[in-house]
């Protein structure tokens, strides 16, 4: 890797990111109703009853370049998935601010997809929520339900989703999500779900669209996924960034931290 | 090495390079990045809004079908429902109560369905719109588009399920002899504004109710006011005859019932322009316009800030 950054296009740049969420606890702790009660009425100043403010990411600061695949690591409720939303912009900062260069987009469509729709509306619905044009849904639509292989069983297709099994709810959850093509991708951990011939066509497909794509993020708890595709690595713990660097570096200080 | 480990704060410096000295604002504006996330403009947003149009009628189209699809019945719900909701209304304020009052039947029965549907089409647009991105963050919080897409939607689906309740109100109009003439035309227009009106205030709800969700819990009662205070059920002018004029004047001005009276007004050959308030075309352009580009407006405000919840 060269010393210098000269000639190195940044892509997206963190600086001193913090993201607070607020989570409406509605009467917590003892008693319900009059406990609730008593609370509004104590209003502490700051944030309004029932409030619970989580610190989710504090201060992280780094720059990433065009062409970079970098791996997030750290344990469960560290932040990186947090971080990843907040340089999709889909989460406002609460301090610092994150640049990008175009629209970084989060691999994954769940969310848009309907359990009491047929896997056919899933795939249009879920393709003109990733912003799709009618037209790309309706050239891809073939390869994506080929690539799920949910009609290897008959014609599941027509059926609403609430009658898949899990695996295959995923596959084909996975195959829409997979369907366009990014420019800064963020992909969030156990993707590759399925039978093991679905897990091999997937990773090949995330390594298709990691070559496409100008940057990758890429958040795993699987150390030889990360060792496999990324060249940086941020290692973030309580929200905090706690290590920056090449891969094999932060991944074995990493495991030495985790196991020992 | 190309990237030095640190720890914490100091991990912002880089190799030194041109670009060494740089600011992360300097840096990113050398290079033309943006701030992610950032609101654009409101032309740029309705722009965006536009492009966004087969994913919000997808969208409202799929929740509309979704709906009923574990039904054995299916979809014959979209009619069977308002119906059901209409018969029981007839039940209590028509034959027991006899709220009617002076009102032939004739006219009485298609005029407390048509309040009923159309009072039922701003109701349910309100009580989607509070929950449009509260009980829709997952979706918000994974991908991008204008967020007004939501609220929209939600709008729309209910102006699709009112599509279904008209059908009902159409043989109710005929089976009391009101047949088709070209006053019927006027439905368009008014749904068309009342629509508009609704996604106004399915936005002003969306805003509020993405930071207090608790609104869902407060608003049935208040649509419950808003709904006997605007004579779904009974005419106001007949039932405050007694009362000063600007009351039931203020009364009638209220744009649920204005679109309500207007909708009968088309449909029913007793119910004359006399049951109007005056300026009544007005009014229900002007709620339209300000309820309609005040929410947009209100809700673009903070579209930034709505992954937060």
């Amino acid at each position: 890797m060269a010393d210098n950054t000269q000639g190195r296009v940044p892509t997206v740049i963190a600086d001193g990111v913090h993201i607070v969420y607020r989570v409406n606890t509605g009467s917590s702790g003892k008693g319900a109703a009059t406990a609730a009660l008593s609370k509004i009425v104590r209003r502490r100043k700051g944030d309004a009853p029932g409030v619970r403010r989580v610190h989710a990411v504090r201060g992280v600061s780094f720059t990433a370049y065009r062409g970079e695949a970098i791996g997030l690591i750290g344990s469960n409720g560290s932040g990186k998935s947090t971080l990843l939303r907040a340089i999709a912009g889909l989460l406002p900062c609460e301090e610092g601010k994150v640049y990008t260069d175009g629209q970084p987009s989060l691999l994954g469509v769940n969310a848009a997809l309907m359990n009491d729709l047929t896997g056919e509306r899933n795939i249009v619905l879920g393709g003109l929520a990733m912003g799709m044009t009618r037209e790309q849904i309706k050239e891809r639509y073939q390869s994506i339900v080929d690539f799920s292989g949910i009609n290897e069983k008959g014609d599941f297709v027509s059926l609403p989703m609430r009658t898949y099994s899990s695996g295959m709810a995923a596959r084909l959850r996975f195959s829409i999500a997979a369907a366009k093509d990014h420019d800064v991708l963020m992909i969030d951990e156990a993707l590759a779900t399925g039978d093991r011939s679905f897990q091999v066509r997937s990773e090949n497909r995330i390594k298709e669209l990691r070559q496409k794509a100008g940057t990758v993020f890429l958040v795993s708890h699987n150390n030889k996924s990360i060792r496999d595709t990324c060249d940086r690595v941020l290692w973030l713990e309580k929200g905090e960034l706690l290590m920056d660097g090449p891969t094999e570096e932060v991944v074995s200080a990493y495991e030495k931290a985790t196991n020992g | 090495m190309s990237d030095t480990t640190h720890d914490g704060a100091l991990a912002t410096s880089r190799p030194p390079s041109a670009d060494a000295g740089l600011s992360a604002a300097e840096l990113a504006s050398k290079y033309g990045l943006s701030v992610s996330g950032a609101r654009p403009g409101l032309g740029e947003y309705v722009r965006q809004l536009w492009g966004r149009r087969h994913f919000i009628m997808a969208f409202s189209r799929a929740k509309l079908v979704a709906q009923y699809s574990q039904a054995k019945l299916g979809q014959v719900w979209q009619v069977a429902t308002p119906l059901l909701n209409a018969a029981v209304y007839w039940l209590i304020f028509g034959l027991i109560l006899g709220a009617g009052r002076e009102m032939p039947k004739g006219v009485y029965v298609p005029f407390l369905m048509m309040g009923i549907f159309v009072f039922t089409f701003t109701q349910s647009s309100v009580m989607a719109g509070v929950r449009a991105i509260s009980g829709n963050l997952g979706l918000v919080r994974a991908l991008h588009f204008p967020r007004a897409s939501l609220p929209v939607s939600f709008s729309l689906q209910q102006l699709q399920q009112l599509m279904y309740s008209m059908i009902v109100v159409f043989v109710i109009a005929v089976s009391f002899g009101n047949y088709p003439r070209l006053s019927w035309l006027l439905v368009i227009p008014t749904l068309a504004l009342q629509f508009v009106f609704n996604t106004g205030l399915a936005m002003i709800f969306a805003r509020m109710g993405s930071k207090t969700p608790d609104l869902a819990q407060l608003m049935p009662f208040v649509m419950r006011t808003w709904m006997y205070a605007s004579g779904v059920m009974f005419p106001i002018g007949i039932y405050l005859k007694d009362q000063p004029q600007w009351i039931s004047d203020v009364l009638l001005w209220n744009p649920v019932a204005i679109y309500m009276d207007l909708i009968r007004f088309a449909l029913i050959d007793d119910y004359g322009a006399s049951n109007l308030p005056p300026h009544v075309w007005l009014f229900a352009v002007g709620w339209a316009v300000v309820i309609g580009v005040g929410g947009f407006v209100y809700f673009w405000k903070s579209e930034e800030r709505y992954g937060r919840g």
